[in-house]
């Protein structure tokens, strides 16, 4: 089934692709928590990755951005158009991390400090735990994200002690800018107040805006759908097809929100044990007996008699978002 | 209300008060009833009972007292001590403290001149030396309070820039004025030098070294004899000129001005020194606060992990930090060696990072005002310690204030924190506002590491 579909072509993660994973292995010790993984993530799409708790998804998220140094493999980010194989093979064989080339640059990311991925390759992230500045303003939490162009426009802090105007205006336009993030997520009014005083669901609407704020060409996002109520699901999908759409942001996203991955997600990567059992559109993954087996934590044979068994629509029930306490965050 | 619940609290307040008496009267019995001397043959037993029963009633009066007036009352008298003060007021205060503070640092000298005629001399050392520690407290605030790296070495920085004077005094003859931008920028380095290694560690960990580099640069000082003179200390470090006059009897600045020679207008003019080069600290730390470099010095405070997923260098940040809360230690450092005219090691013991990180975190950190205020109450009440000579009237001419003064100043620290454990200013500013400028509660700020 996987075969089919990768030589027909027609998905956009085959020819258009924004990060490809290839051959990922991450070893702890004697712990292999993810195997030989490989996977596209297809520019302009909302990818999910999936898989049952422990499955090594968050492991995944940490190697793409750089919080671990993985064992083995290669995480290949483009920022032009198209596959361009030959300038990252060619890239692969320097030992150089990027090749800069205009806008149309690509990185190795596997080769990149934590930070660096952010400020270059423009790979944004959220977390699992949400990771905020609580003693910060929301429009604080905004500035510090952009944090690089700021230090820019005030010439390594020489110039904002002066005060000089180039940095008053680059200051204006971040607020400016954080301002128009608040509104998309519906934290306007709430700029001026603490993080941590923020309910729940705004705190993660807030982590998403901050992402946003480095400007990124890929936004990796931590079950951002966990915790929230069914309105804040749906306000969150339609955030997030918005990014998409009008924000030239491809999304990889790690959810067990099943409603918000099939609604919303183009793609669908599925892991288990450390390595993909499916890779597909929502629809054809959704009916993959071997995720089906691998959600109930039943063989493949027996997937039927187990659904009879209780009767309904498995994947929608095989997780909540309660139970998602993950190994391995940073 | 009816008499039923008062006469039960009354008669529970007794029957607690009469536990307590019984208590002390058993207790006491054998330390204030009955006292042993060494007599003819043995010891000989006196009995005090008088001051037995006044303990034991002492101590029935004041639980008394004490239960119906606060722990079982109604309304106890002591609600009123906790409720802080009104908004209004509160904000008047705020708004106001820093530059009243300000203008009284402006006039202080002559402010001291005009109320104490015979002590000025005193006061304005005293003065001085406040100030040199509201510097350091600003210049450690960057480290400890903005970037939330517990500094426990601040006092080596002090140290190089008191040192790198004192030498570049002895071995080139250089001025003061030229002198204090070198030691700023020598403290600097040595900050990057030593922090380099070092802001890899986290929290205790980092605490620990700072502590440990603290020392090594002491030693180092002590045990250097060819270059630093060791234990022996470094004297003569010139004194700072007014515009190429020097403060001396003749042909200096009291004749230029046509004054009459006065060993005041050193003083007067070292405070105006130290207070130009605090005011140079607190201005650069108010203004860097609200740039990116600030912002991110904060943000690295409340979560690194974030930080660095934003794309921020942790390591130069820290750095930064660290080099710039050093640069203003050396500005403090080679002031002290003027002021002085002898530094040895034994200036820049453990015990001053302790005072140091002490205003900080009794001013609060991250408060500027908060530094000054602990500065005062802590460096100026050990003064005012020293100088209570009534006390001897009252408890004899054998009482000594001084050996009491750490002990009264341990109570007091431990007051305040009891009354205000995040410190005396423990809000924090935000450094940009969008519409409305809100306070920030301490509970919700971050400590930062190795808190």
């Amino acid at each position: 089934m996987e075969t089919a579909m990768t030589t027909t072509s027609a998905h956009n993660w085959d020819h258009n692709v924004v990060l490809s994973v290839e051959h990922l292995t991450m070893r702890f010790g004697g712990l292999v928590a993810v195997n030989d993984l490989s996977f596209n993530v297809g520019r302009g799409d909302i990818t999910a990755l999936i898989g049952p708790n422990g499955a090594g998804k968050t492991t995944v998220f940490n190697c793409v951005t750089g919080f671990y140094k993985p064992t083995e493999g290669r995480i290949a980010m483009r920022h032009g158009a198209g596959l361009q194989a030959d300038r990252i093979e060619a890239l692969t064989r320097t030992g150089r991390q990027f090749d800069d080339d205009g806008d149309n640059r690509v990185f190795l990311l596997e080769r990149m400090p934590d930070f660096e991925i952010s400020k270059r390759a423009k790979v944004a992230r959220t977390f699992q735990n949400i990771r905020l500045f609580g003693g910060m303003t929301a429009l604080e939490n905004l500035l510090v994200a952009q944090h690089n162009p700021l230090m820019i426009a005030s010439s390594m802090t020489i110039g904002g002690i002066l005060n000089l105007p180039g940095y008053r205006k680059a200051r204006a336009e971040a607020i400016d800018f954080a301002a128009y993030w608040l509104e998309k997520t519906g934290l306007i009014d709430r700029a001026d107040d603490p993080a941590a005083d923020l309910p729940y669901g705004a705190q993660r609407r807030l982590e998403i805006a901050r992402a946003m704020c480095i400007r990124p060409h890929l936004l990796c996002l931590d079950e951002p759908a966990a915790g929230l109520n069914p309105r804040e699901s749906t306000e969150l999908n339609e955030l997030l097809q918005y990014i998409r759409r009008d924000h030239d942001t491809s999304i990889l996203l790690i959810e067990h929100d099943m409603g918000v991955v099939m609604e919303i997600s183009d793609h669908v990567v599925v892991l288990d044990y450390g390595q993909k059992i499916a890779d597909g559109s929502a629809e054809d993954v959704k009916n993959d007996p071997k995720v089906i087996s691998a959600y109930l934590g039943v063989d493949e044979d027996e997937v039927a008699a187990v659904e009879e068994s209780i009767d309904m629509p498995v994947i929608h029930h095989a997780k909540k978002p309660s139970e998602n306490g993950e190994g391995g965050q940073p | 209300m009816t008499t039923a619940p008062s006469t039960a609290r009354m008669a529970d307040s007794v029957k607690d008060a009469a536990i307590a008496a019984l208590l002390v009267a058993v207790l006491g019995f054998f330390f204030l009833a009955l006292r042993t001397d060494i007599g003819t043959g043995g010891l000989d037993l006196t009995t005090r009972w008088g001051l037995w029963f006044i303990a034991i009633a002492i101590t029935f009066g004041v639980r008394l007292a004490l239960n119906l007036f606060v722990f079982k009352a109604a309304r106890p008298v002591t609600r009123g001590i906790k409720v802080t003060a009104p908004a209004g007021l509160t904000s008047f205060v705020g708004r106001f403290l820093g530059p009243f503070l300000l203008i009284l640092a402006l006039c202080l000298p002559f402010l001291l001149m005009a109320l104490f005629p015979n002590r000025d001399r005193q006061f304005i050392d005293l003065a001085i030396l406040i100030m040199t520690y509201v510097m350091l407290g600003w210049g450690l605030n960057i480290v400890v309070g903005l970037a939330g790296l517990l500094d426990l070495g601040y006092v080596a920085f002090y140290a190089v820039g008191a040192y790198s004077f004192a030498l570049l005094a002895q071995y080139f003859e250089i001025g003061f004025w030229t002198a204090v931008p070198l030691a700023g920028l020598l403290a600097a380095l040595w900050g990057i030098i030593l922090g380099y290694p070092v802001l890899r560690l986290r929290g205790d960990y980092l605490a620990i070294v700072t502590l440990a580099f603290g020392e090594i640069i002491r030693v180092v000082l002590l045990n250097w004899y060819d270059f630093t003179g060791g234990p022996d200390g470094i004297s003569g470090i010139p004194k700072p000129s007014f515009f190429g006059l020097d403060f001396s009897r003749t042909g200096g600045f009291a004749e230029f001005f046509g004054l009459d020679y006065d060993s005041i207008h050193r003083f007067i003019y070292l405070y105006y020194i130290i207070l130009v080069l605090a005011l140079i600290t607190n201005f650069v730390t108010l203004r860097l606060r609200k740039l990116p470099i600030g912002r991110a010095w904060e943000a690295l405070r409340e979560d690194e992990i974030a930080c660095r997923s934003l794309g921020i260098n942790t390591t130069n940040t820290k750095l930064t930090a660290f080099s710039i809360g050093a640069m203003f230690a050396g500005f403090a450092g080679s002031f002290f060696a003027t002021r002085q005219g002898f530094i040895s090691p034994e200036s820049f013991t453990f015990l001053e990072s302790a005072i140091i990180l002490a205003i900080v975190v009794l001013g609060g950190l991250g408060s500027q005002v908060g530094v000054v205020i602990a500065s005062v109450v802590m460096i100026g009440g050990i003064e005012v310690l020293r100088n209570l000579g009534f006390l001897k009237e009252i408890f004899g001419p054998d009482f000594e204030p001084t050996q009491y003064r750490m002990l009264i100043f341990g109570l007091a620290m431990v007051l305040i924190m009891v009354w205000k454990p995040r410190g005396i200013i423990s809000s924090r500013n935000p450094s940009a506002v969008y519409k409305e400028r809100k306070k920030i509660s301490s509970d919700m700020v971050a400590q930062g590491e190795g808190h």
